[in-house]
């Protein structure tokens, strides 16, 4: 058992001196993605119902693989802090870091391989 | 992490139900909160009936009835009865509010009574708020300058002037910090939003010399960015205050400084 004061409880460890970095971000990613996901939607379902050719010649064209990229790229960052900020509310400890890490990890893991079937498609 | 049950000790039992006041026609249910410390017991809910014929309007004045007239033991902090001191707050039909400018004709049905949601209870509807006025205390709430003090005043324009309304007024009842479930599961680190109301108050004071030093002060994931703005705070302002607005400015300076 510790005894503080009301004040030392108050005061924690100080300020991080960090966090707006990670608002400005979400702010940023989610301008990008209110132009982005329409973009993919609209392109996702020009391919939609069409052969695995079509769909291959679709991709290969610069437009759609890259709004595709894009949306795989800043969703997934936008995703991983998110969740990260998630976590962060209701995980407390060790559990919270671990949790943030795999978070992270499966945010990147994600990107990268919708950017990596993008791009095999394309090139 | 969170815990989203109460623990045993803390479930609410069905309470007393004290008998009606004789003659009365008009009669109004009560179901009151009841916890003391020394008796060793769960919380529970007592009921009572209010003779509406004899009582003010107010949900306080119904309160001091019961007390007078019915359970001397109930207990709850007031004072001033007109909604300036912010002794009264407590949750009455589910809204954090002050009991003393809470008229009971805007419940339907049953007055339900609960202290301040997600605090340390100290007895029946008084919470403890030590934490609540540290984290006030720790945003340094009062003028910080570093010039030398004026023969007469600190001057400040009428316009300068205008942007502390909707800030100044705020009684420092609690009701917003505790309505915000940001601060219910981080409250031991996020400041909440009473505590970057009045943090607000002093950042945008003209004539307040230490901006960046409180900018620097608050710059945490937790003391301030916790605010997903959910607007529970300004919902259930007594006072009507905006507490995510002056929220939302303090980071909107935040990017401005870093951006």
């Amino acid at each position: 058992m510790r005894i503080l004061t009301a004040r030392k409880r108050a005061e924690g460890l100080g300020a991080a001196k960090s966090g707006t970095e990670h608002h400005w971000s979400m702010i940023v990613s989610s301008a990008a993605l209110i132009g982005l996901i329409p973009a993919f939607v609209f392109t996702f379902g020009q391919a939609l119902g069409g052969t695995h050719e079509e769909v291959i010649a679709y991709y290969q064209r610069p437009f759609p693989a890259i709004v595709a990229i894009l949306t795989f790229l800043v969703g997934f960052i936008h995703f991983r802090g998110g969740v990260q900020t998630m976590i962060e509310d209701y995980v407390h400890g060790t559990r919270q870091k671990v949790l943030i890490v795999l978070a992270i990890c499966l945010a990147y893991a994600a990107a990268a391989t919708g950017i990596f079937a993008v791009a095999k498609i394309a090139l | 992490m969170v815990q989203f049950t109460l623990p045993k000790n803390s479930k609410i039992r069905t309470g007393k139900t004290w008998p009606k006041p004789e003659g009365a026609t008009n009669l109004r249910k009560f179901q009151i909160y009841r916890w003391n410390p020394d008796d060793g017991e769960n919380p529970r809910v007592d009921t009572y009936w209010v003779d509406m014929d004899d009582c003010g309007p107010m949900v306080l004045d119904a309160l001091i009835k019961i007390k007078n007239e019915i359970d001397p033991t109930l207990t709850f902090r007031r004072s001033c009865r007109e909604g300036i001191c912010g002794s009264c707050a407590m949750n009455i039909d589910g809204i954090n509010t002050l009991a003393c400018i809470y008229g009971m004709d805007e419940i339907k049905g049953d007055v339900k009574i609960y202290p301040l949601p997600h605090m340390p209870v100290v007895k029946d509807l008084i919470p403890d708020l030590t934490h609540f006025y540290a984290q006030h205390e720790a945003v340094m709430p009062w003028l910080e300058t570093k010039s030398n003090t004026p023969a007469t005043e600190w001057r400040q324009s009428i316009e300068d002037r205008e942007k502390l309304d909707g800030l100044y007024e705020c009684v420092m009842c609690a009701c917003c910090s505790t309505a915000c479930p940001s601060y219910w599961w981080n409250g031991d680190r996020y400041l909440g939003p009473a505590a970057l109301l009045h943090a607000y108050r002093w950042i945008i004071d003209s004539r307040d010399e230490a901006t960046g030093e409180r900018l620097d002060d608050l710059e945490d994931p937790f003391k301030l960015y916790r605010c997903h703005t959910i607007m529970n705070c300004a919902k259930t302002c007594p006072k009507g205050l905006n507490p995510a607005k002056a929220i939302a400015n303090i980071k909107k300076m935040m990017v401005e400084r870093a951006v």
